[in-house]
Formats: C-alpha cells, structure tokens, sequence
C-alpha cells in the first residue's frame, strides 16, 4: 500500500487531463495527478501512492540525495566510498531474497 | 534521460555504497558505547529492511524496532465489522487488498466475499469510484485504511465529485499522533525515529520538531532504498550520540520542509482527527481521520445504520488470545517471540493482523526468512 517506487510518467491524458501513463521499471500504470505537489510533464519522475502521484521528484533532487549520502559518509570519517572492504555482513545481506540489486 | 535518470535511482542500491553506510553506521555505535534502541514507524521501511538483508548489515547493538507503521494491522475489530455488516446487508464493499483477511469480532471480509458477498479489492479510490459508476443501482462503499498519505488519495476523489451510490467508510490513521503514544509507553527506551518518507512527502518534516522537542528523541525521515535506509540510520544515531533531538531530511528528493500543501489543503477540507482505537496498540487521542460533517452525504457511517451486533461473534478465538501483534507494533516483543509464527499463524492462515498484511511485521519476517534479525546471534 505504500510502496516507495518512482516511476517515469510516458503520457498524460484522460478526460480531465489528470490521467498519467506512469511506467515503474517495466510495469504501466495511469495514476491520477489531482494531488500531485507541481505540474508534471512527460519524461518526469513522481512517487506513486495507492494510483495517486504524489510528488514530482526533480531530477536535480536525485543527485542531492546521492551528494547527501557523500556528505553523510565524510562527517562519519569513512573516507573514500570506493575502497571500503567486502564484508562477510553485507555478502549475507545479498544472500536475500531480491538481493540488494534486485528490485524484490 | 530516462536512461540515466534510471541509472540514478538505481545507484540508492549501489553495494559499495551500502557496504561504506554499514561500515560507518558500525562505527557511530560504536562510539556510543552502548546498546542503541532506535524505531521505524513504516511498513515501507520494515519490507526494505527485510527484502534487502538490512539487518544482516546493521550493527549487533543497534536494534531497529518496527513500530505501528503497518495502517491494516492497527485497522480495529470494530471497524472491520461494520465493513462486514455494510457487505452483509448488501453493499458493495471495495477496499485494499490487505485488508479482506483481517479478522473482524467473527468474520473477516474475506470470509464474506467466500460467502457470495459482494466484496471487491482495488488498487486504488478511484477504482472504487469508477465501479460505482458503473453499477448505479448497487450502494458501493469505500472500506478505507491507510494513514495521512492514503487519506490524501480518498479526500482528492471524494473533492473531485462522486456518484450518489458512493460512500466512504473511514478507517484511515494519523500517524503523528500514534508516535506520541509510542514514545510515551512506559518500558520502551526508543531514543530516536525514522519517520516514513510518504508520510512525510505530504506532511513535510517540520512536522515532527516539536515531537523530537518534547520526547528528547531526534528523527530522521527516511526513503526506502537500501542507501535511504543506512545513511537515515547513520544520521539518527550521530544525533542520538551527540543528544540532539533535532529532525534530519535524509530524503530531500521527496520531502520538503512545509510538504506538499495543496494535497494537505484536500486532507484537510474533507478529514478532521478524532480519537481513535489502534488495534492491538491503545486508543490514539487524535488518531483517526473521520469524513467532516459537511460530507455527511458520502460518509457511510452517517448513511447508514451499521449495525455489527449481527456479525460481531461473542465466540471467543482461543488463537487470537495468544497474538502477540500489540506488544510487537509497541516495540515490546518480536515476532520470533510468538509461539504461532510460522505454525498456527502463516500468511494463508493468519490468526493476527500482523500476519495479514505486507506491511506487517510478522509477514514480512515469515516472507523473508523467518526472523531476519541477528541481534540475538551470538549476543
Ligand atoms: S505470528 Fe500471528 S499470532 Fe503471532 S503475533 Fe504475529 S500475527 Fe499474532
């Protein structure tokens, strides 16, 4: 019911103009755009809850998010994110269902 | 673009990533010196835990406990039964999926849709509307669970006009006012929160600095990808370790400060709180959002005389009494602890809500892997 999943909007359409053609990595949708935060246009990305958008995520916040996580790591002292070990712990965590790359 | 805009998100489950988190949230622990309690109040988080191997990769002394972020595990008895009642005198019941197996006082709406009732699961409101369009002879009625985020989709349908046949039967939560309950519970020692990046996506996160204020409890909003859920983590116990109880934005690509007003403006103009009862947990000063009076007209309970003394069963569940979901969503006992899991109690056979839906607790450890948490290996 609340799943975290950005999807790409294709089209926009609808009787009203508030039916959008959303893909999530493969899967179509139409979610409805009448409480989404800001206008939408195709090639953007929005947050989908329960067939509503609910945001339009801004490119540009996506890699902020990712400077976030650098910011995050420096403070913590962990130093370059490139050369961190493989650790036995986090070779258990992808032994999971899904794994961390897949998408469960 | 789209490509690229693909390659970004999937980077939020870039391993190396990950694995530098983990290794830095290791050593935020550590310099704490102690154990450290902290609480998601996210079905969404639980599941990223769970699907990830997150645990695996936390540290032994940080527990992450999973409190009432499930909406169809703290959805009442008693609101159940009027959804049952509603089907029962011929309504067409639409509501999530989740929600057909929870248990009423005697039947669930499963149960009822097994029986010939007209029982209907959608994906979202406005299905629920277009069948009411579809069918005007028929009275259909919108079962609706979810918290402020789910809220936001029923009010922008209901604001968006719908036929006369349609009615809501509000069984949505405020989940601001649940955490207060939370971190008022005697014997828990939560020191910090993540809160659910949805919620807050329409709330904003300012939301929580006089909660962080008054429980000394720093909070962190968080996203669902892996990295979302370590660097949150990392943060909140930087704050715990340093006593500030402030609130980070770890989740700047969807929340903002003030949060998506006009969804608001809609929660707002059709919802008001009331005090509630949160299945298993306590009854919630402000807990519930119930339909304002102005839309009585689409409101069931004032539509309609629900009368559950027909489908409330006095038979006592002699199961049901040793669920442990309460104490769990209370952060008071795991699922491991429950001496049904995983036998009397399995997802085609849940005997408590937890089990019930994908955002439960008790779900999401039977789907992966039975208790995915390693605090009690080796300890
Ligand atoms: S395993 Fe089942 S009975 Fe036990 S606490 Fe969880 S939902 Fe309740």
């Amino acid at each position: 019911m609340c799943l975290g999943v950005p999807g790409k909007v294709l089209s926009i359409g609808g009787a009203d103009g508030m039916d959008a053609t959303v893909d999530f990595f493969g899967v179509r949708k139409v979610l409805r755009l009448d409480i989404v935060d800001q206008p939408v246009a195709p090639g953007d990305y929005v947050l989908n809850h329960v067939g509503f958008a609910i945001r339009r995520i801004p490119p540009e916040e996506v890699q902020e998010t990712l400077a976030l996580f650098e910011t995050v790591l420096k403070e913590a002292g962990a130093g370059d994110l490139l050369a961190a070990d493989v650790r036995g712990e986090m070779a258990a965590g992808r032994a999971a269902p899904g794994g961390p790359d897949g998408r469960g | 673009m789209g490509a690229a805009d693909q390659a970004g998100e999937l980077k939020f489950r870039d391993p190396a990533r990950a694995r530098a988190l983990a290794e830095a949230l290791a050593r935020e622990v550590a310099a704490v010196g102690r154990p450290v309690e902290v609480m998601h109040v996210c079905g969404t988080h639980e599941q990223a835990i769970a699907r990830f191997g997150l645990r695996a990769a936390f540290p032994r002394d940080l527990h992450v406990i999973m409190g009432p972020g499930c909406p169809v595990c703290v959805t009442d008895t008693p609101e159940v039964d009027e959804a049952v009642a509603l089907a029962a005198a011929g309504a067409r019941v639409c509501t999530y999926g989740d929600m057909l197996r929870l248990p009423g006082a005697s039947r669930s709406l499963g149960d009822v849709q097994g029986e010939g009732g007209k029982v209907e699961v959608v994906y979202s409101v406005t299905q629920a509307v277009e069948i009411a369009r579809a069918r005007p002879a028929e009275e259909v009625v919108f079962f609706a669970s979810g918290f402020e985020t789910t809220a936001v989709a029923t009010a922008a349908a209901i604001l968006g006009g719908v036929p006369a046949n349609f009615s809501v039967l509000s069984a949505h939560k405020y989940v601001p006012a649940a955490m207060e309950v939370v971190a008022r519970l005697e014997d828990t020692k939560i020191e910090g929160y993540l809160a659910a990046g949805h919620a807050a996506t329409i709330t904003g996160w300012e939301i929580f600095v006089p909660f962080a204020r008054a429980t000394g409890s720093p909070v962190v909003v968080a996203g669902f990808e892996p990295l979302d859920v370590l660097a949150a983590l990392l943060e909140l116990v930087r704050l715990v370790r340093e006593g500030r109880p402030e609130v980070a934005n770890l989740y700047p690509r969807c929340v903002t400060r003030e949060g998506n007003r006009p969804a608001l403006e809609k929660l707002w103009k059709v919802f008001r709180v009331v005090d509630g009862d949160w299945r298993g947990i306590a009854r919630v000063p402000s807990g519930n959002l119930e339909l304002r009076p102005e839309w009585a007209a689409v409101d069931a309970r004032r539509r309609f005389r629900i009368d559950t003394a027909l489908v409330g069963g006095a038979a006592k569940n002699e199961l049901a009494d040793r669920c442990l979901c309460g104490l769990i969503m209370q952060a008071r006992k795991d699922p491991s602890d429950c001496e049904l899991f995983g036998k009397e109690c399995r997802p085609e056979v849940p005997v408590g809500a937890c089990m019930v839906s994908s955002e439960g607790a008790c779900r999401i450890w039977h789907t992966y892997g039975g208790a995915p948490d390693l605090r009690g290996v080796g300890a």
